[in-house]
């Protein structure tokens, strides 16, 4: 049983068939990532299996339950977590607020409090600042508390919607090193990126999406070396 | 000093009736600092305030009559919420706006229909209206304990929203629906507390504000409601120490313009105050800057 299995699923905005049809599953412990251009519905997918948006077809199943019509507390209650694409930090919180406001359904405080100590040796950045309004941050810092903030929740299941996007180099280089640490610690990954260089990289397996649809599944390697996956998205053309 | 003798009974009803529209106002305030919504029911629910404490008084003791007024408001407070603004979570802002002017419609209908149009006296809450003498000025006691029980509860509410766990969510709901549901924030629970606190304090608001004017008719919450959104505007929409300022800005500036014999103008003053802050600074006092979501 896969932790995470998509069927057919199909999402409509207001007329328009954001997604298809798509399938695809992710294993427990795995890095899987989504990529694929602007508009392929790589968002859409993610905003529908935190029920975000409402799917018109098909299901999703999360450790063999199925969650397609659940709530979004309580999908988070089951340990599935986004960071959504833009940081989407809340300004108007303190650094330590946007952390604890991830353990917003927990009640346990020692232990969450023993998880705010983990985020800090992991972004040791957010400890300085932990006064601060998250407003004030630098995008790179944001996006650290983005991250710090939904591992706050203790996810078996962490998605994150371009995490890399707007950084500078050597941030994103950072933020993938930090995936993958986040990975090594025992959290499934679910990675949408516009790098997919990077993405596909640290990535166990990896999907293409096109308008609304999944043409291409692999390993990572397999994609990165694949000729139509170079040029369409990894900007190399035939030699 | 002849001026602040001569005008003290003045200023006295002024920072009175400043804290009263403060405790309206932030109803005002604390609503469109989450839903983005002007709440215009607010001043009716109010009235509606008066009028249970009066029929509820008629037939209980005060210590009950108390309590039961501010269960029932805070009850029409959440069930308006309920049944006038949540289906319309998804519907443009307009939607939600002229819903609340229907419930305000409705209300004041509704109370026209209860009492038959009559005003309705206000029972005398021992003690608050007894008359007391300050710096020669005589008063009710009503006027001394409003702002300083307004003090109080705005001190309680700030640190109930910077201190607990439904506060943190209050502010979290209020700059990013999306987000906060991604976190696991029940949005409509949250929504519904912020109409609970707003009903609550205008339960009290109606205790001291009627005390002092003796008899509750069916548009009773129109003219408080406005002066108090006013001060909500002045202050900064969606702020809670600018509504509370704003509120007693209003008030003592009404009274002092009675006291100088110009009672015809003081209401006047308050909306031109309006019309020249939308102007010159739209925000407010301490208005957030306009930066719509996207």
């Amino acid at each position: 049983m896969s932790m995470l299995e998509i069927k057919d699923l199909k999402v409509n905005y207001g007329g328009i068939e954001a997604l298809k049809g798509i399938g695809f599953e992710v294993e427990a412990g795995e890095i899987v990532t989504l990529i694929g251009a602007n508009g392929a519905g790589k968002s859409t997918t993610l905003r529908s299996i935190m029920s975000v948006v409402k799917p018109s077809g098909g299901s999703i199943f999360f450790e063999g339950e199925d969650i397609t019509t659940m709530n979004t507390q309580k999908i988070v209650e089951r340990g599935v977590v986004l960071v959504p694409e833009g940081r989407r930090v809340f300004p108007n919180l303190t650094v330590l607020e946007n952390l604890r406001i991830g353990a917003y359904l927990r009640n346990d405080k020692a232990a969450i409090e023993k998880d705010v100590e983990h985020v800090y040796s992991l972004f040791p950045r957010l400890q300085e600042r932990h006064w601060q309004e998250a407003g004030t941050l630098s995008g790179g810092e944001q996006q650290m508390l983005a991250v710090g903030r939904a591992l706050m929740a203790k996810p078996r299941l962490i998605m994150m919607d371009e995490p890399s996007l707007g950084l500078a180099p050597l941030v994103v280089k950072d933020i993938f090193s930090i995936i993958r640490r986040i990975n090594d610690d025992g959290t499934t990954v679910l990675l949408i990126e516009q790098n997919a260089n990077a993405a596909l990289k640290i990535a166990n397996r990896g999907y293409v999406m096109e308008t609304g649809r999944v043409t291409m599944a692999g390993t990572g390697k397999e994609l990165l070396e694949d000729e139509a996956v170079k040029q369409a998205y990894l900007g190399k053309s035939k030699e | 000093m002849d001026f602040l003798h001569a005008n003290l009974p003045y200023i006295l009803a002024g920072i009175s009736v400043g804290g009263q529209y403060a405790l309206i106002a932030i109803g005002y305030t604390m609503v469109y600092g989450i839903l983005r919504l002007i709440n215009f029911a607010h001043g009716d629910v109010f009235m509606i305030a008066g009028l249970v404490m009066i029929y509820a008084s008629a037939t209980m003791p005060l210590y009950i009559a108390l309590p039961l007024t501010v269960i029932v408001t805070v009850l029409l407070g959440f069930v308006i919420e309920r049944v006038a603004y949540k289906p319309l979570r998804s519907a443009p802002r307009m939607s939600v706006m002229i819903s609340a002017i229907g419930v305000s419609y409705l209300l004041q209908n509704l109370a026209l229909y209860v009492t038959g149009g009559l005003s309705k006296m206000y029972p005398t809450i021992p003690w608050i209206s007894d008359s007391i003498t300050i710096f020669g000025a005589t008063t009710k006691v009503v006027t001394v304990i409003t702002p300083i029980l307004t003090l109080v509860l705005v001190i309680a509410l700030v640190l109930f929203i910077q201190k607990t766990k439904i506060g943190m969510a209050m502010r979290a709901v209020s700059k990013d629906f999306e987000t906060s549901q991604l976190m696991g924030i029940k949005i409509n629970s949250v929504i519904s507390a912020t109409f609970i606190i707003g009903s609550l304090l205008a339960a009290v608001a109606s205790f001291l504000y009627f005390s002092n004017y003796a008899a509750v008719v069916p548009t009773s919450g129109a003219m408080p409601g406005l002066k108090a959104f006013v001060a909500a505007v002045f202050g900064g929409i969606g702020s809670i120490p600018g509504a509370v300022i704003g509120a007693f800005i209003i008030g003592i500036c009404e009274n002092i313009i009675k006291g100088l014999g110009w009672t015809t103008f003081s209401d006047a003053f308050t909306f031109a105050l309006l019309i020249i802050i939308l102007i010159v600074k739209p925000t407010g006092l301490f208005g957030e800057r306009a930066s719509e979501k996207v």
